[in-house]
């Protein structure tokens, strides 16, 4: 019987000729991230260590990335003094993947790891954040673990008790008419599969739909399988995987390509149109609340925000640009610019993108979640609605349970930005 | 014997259990403060000490979906809740085991607020209504965290081995 993708990377992780769904295993990671919330890895990672006389030392620290994003410039002491932790922490223990604030290579952690070529396919990727789905863009099996089991990682190398995955199939065919792509036919899919039609599984993305994607689409999907409670999402490895990571990202060594095996079994294969999707709003406060841009279009906007490890890259900034130039935001709606990483703030800024969105009135934050999480900047004031190209639109996300959450493509959030409703942009903003 | 203190929905996601903006409150002696914070009611009960150790909560699927923080297990095991849900989202349910927070899966579950609940190896009643369900077992290597107290003692227990001691 063959193995699907997340089967095959398991297998190998394990040094084993194969593995079955629901076969636990413990398979070595090969990279470990940890943003902020490393404070709370290195406590539990102490208590591992405590009483036994051993000295505590992380495995192999070249396989560690610690990425600061979540409050930076940090919004508070008990922030700061977090993050100086880390600081200690890396220098103390050698580790080899540390991106701090800073304008050269600073960033939110799911950009960091495929920009710099951390990530590659075949992969075992933990982070102790939920999306690090995101890096099964590159044909990794990656995913979310809490900060007691990161410290189990850094411990031992290995990820114990994994679960072998089933699998769900996606396969996606057609072209995207204008002003319709990635982030419309994650919202889509999410709505159908609903929040917790993949728990426990891994969605993996097949189809010439998806085989033409960029990375940065693929990131996207991958991204936000996790809200529709995906273990992963993978987009197995292709052309595009080795040209991303050659010619992006800089990786010069042999990168392996692999696929699922042609009869490798599914629980379940969905099939999906793209040629006839519509704009798709994820509404207050599940994420699988999907409608379409028309059934909500004329909602006020309090803020819109484009940006994060979603839909904060080049190509993101790129559309707002275009839309944005020459003309205005809306007076009473503000809108807020959070570039996924200073590479392409930098990019953007070479390009004349942020200039272009700063003279329509927008304000050009510095890379980080900002107010994906609502921590310290951006927050929403009571009853006040934001329409963001960010993952989540739960209860209290930007800061306020009193307020609520679109989540839409940049391209809508460009064309609403104008008119300070939510808008189609297929009609040009209206 | 507990009673239960809170019933919620489905869905419920880690940014109503452990808000975002507390997210730089990591120790587990600190978080319990914050648990269900934006529920006012209920977290003045839990900060006023109303709520004895061993009540529950009562959800429906999904609960603690989003993010990985991991204080969203750690500020309810602060208070020494059980909680009882439809079933678990994957993350929170690992961190849950993880750190001995007690949750059972009841796909079944039927309770109000303020029933009497009690824990029977498998099954759970709900004294007050006289209803008994199946608590669905966990797997076995997922057990093996728990009866070990925990993800580190467990871990603790495979560094000795491991280092020879
Ligand atoms: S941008 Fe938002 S979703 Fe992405 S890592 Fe930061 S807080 Fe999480």
């Amino acid at each position: 019987m063959g193995m699907t993708y997340v089967q095959k990377v398991i297998a190998r992780a394990c040094g084993k000729p194969a593995v079955a769904v629901g076969d636990v295993v413990e398979p070595e990671v090969h990279l470990a991230m940890s943003h902020e919330n490393g404070a709370l890895v290195l406590n539990q990672f102490n208590e591992i260590y405590k009483g036994t006389g051993i000295e505590a030392k992380i495995w192999n620290p070249d396989r560690i990335a610690i990425i600061l994003d979540h409050r930076v410039p940090a919004e508070s002491s008990k922030t700061a003094t977090n993050q100086k932790k880390l600081r200690d922490l890396v220098a103390k223990q050698k580790i080899g993947k540390f991106h701090d604030i800073r304008g050269d290579e600073g960033g939110i952690c799911h950009q960091i790891l495929p920009e710099y070529g951390y990530v590659r396919p075949g992969y075992v990727v933990v982070g102790t954040d939920s999306h690090t789905t995101s890096h099964g863009a590159l044909g990794a099996f990656a995913f979310g673990i809490g900060a007691t089991e990161m410290a189990s990682v850094w411990t031992l190398g290995r990820i114990l008790n994994v679960e072998v995955p089933g699998t769900i199939k996606v396969v996606v065919n057609g072209k995207f008419p204008a002003h319709v792509g990635p982030k419309d036919l994650i919202l889509h899919l999410i709505g159908k599969l609903t929040a917790e039609g993949a728990n426990f599984r891994v969605l993996e993305f097949h189809g010439d739909t998806i085989r033409t994607m960029s990375t940065s689409g693929r990131l996207v999907i991958c991204n936000m399988s996790v809200e529709a409670g995906a273990t992963s999402g993978i987009v197995p490895a292709d052309e595009e995987t080795l040209r991303y990571l050659k010619t992006e990202a800089g990786v010069t060594e042999k990168i392996d390509v692999f696929g699922a095996d042609p009869d490798a079994v599914y629980e379940q294969t969905i099939e999906i149109d793209v040629s006839k999707l519509a704009p798709q709003i994820a509404c207050p406060h599940t994420v699988d609340n999907v409608k379409t841009v028309d059934q909500v279009a004329g909602i006020k906007v309090d803020q819109i925000v484009i940006g994060s490890c979603t839909n904060g890259r080049l190509d993101d900034l790129e559309t707002a640009a275009r839309t944005l130039k020459g003309k205005k935001v809306a007076r009473g709606t503000r809108m807020l610019i959070f570039p996924a990483s200073w590479r392409i703030y930098r990019e953007a800024l070479k390009r004349g993108y942020l200039a272009d969105l700063a003279e329509a009135g927008a304000v050009v934050c510095n890379p980080g979640c900002g107010p994906c999480l609502g921590v310290h900047q951006g927050a929403l004031g009571d009853q006040e609605v934001a329409l963001a190209t960010t993952n989540r639109n739960f209860k209290g996300r930007m800061g306020n349970p009193n307020a609520e959450v679109y989540l839409c493509s940049p391209d809508v959030a460009a064309a609403s930005a104008i008119v300070g409703v939510i808008a189609d942009p297929r009609n040009g903003g209206r | 014997m507990g009673k239960v203190v809170l019933k919620v929905g489905d869905d419920v996601s880690t940014d109503i259990i452990y808000p975002g903006r507390f997210m730089a409150t990591v120790l587990p002696t600190e978080t319990p403060q914050y648990a269900f914070v934006d529920n006012a009611d209920f977290n003045k009960k839990l900060k006023a000490n109303e709520v004895p150790k061993g009540s529950f909560i009562i959800a429906g699927q999904n609960f603690g979906c989003g993010s990985s923080r991991e204080q969203a297990a750690s500020c309810l095991h602060g208070w020494g809740l059980t909680i009882v849900a439809k079933h678990f989202a994957r993350i929170f349910l690992q961190n849950s085991i993880n750190l001995g927070l007690p949750m059972l899966i009841c796909p079944t579950i039927e309770a109000d607020e303020g029933d009497e609940m009690e824990v029977k190896g498998e099954t759970i009643r709900n004294v007050t209504k006289g209803k008994e369900f199946a608590i669905q077992p966990l797997p076995k290597a997922r057990q093996a965290i728990i009866d070990a107290g925990g993800l580190v003692p467990y871990t603790r227990a495979l560094l000795i081995k491991q280092a020879g001691k």
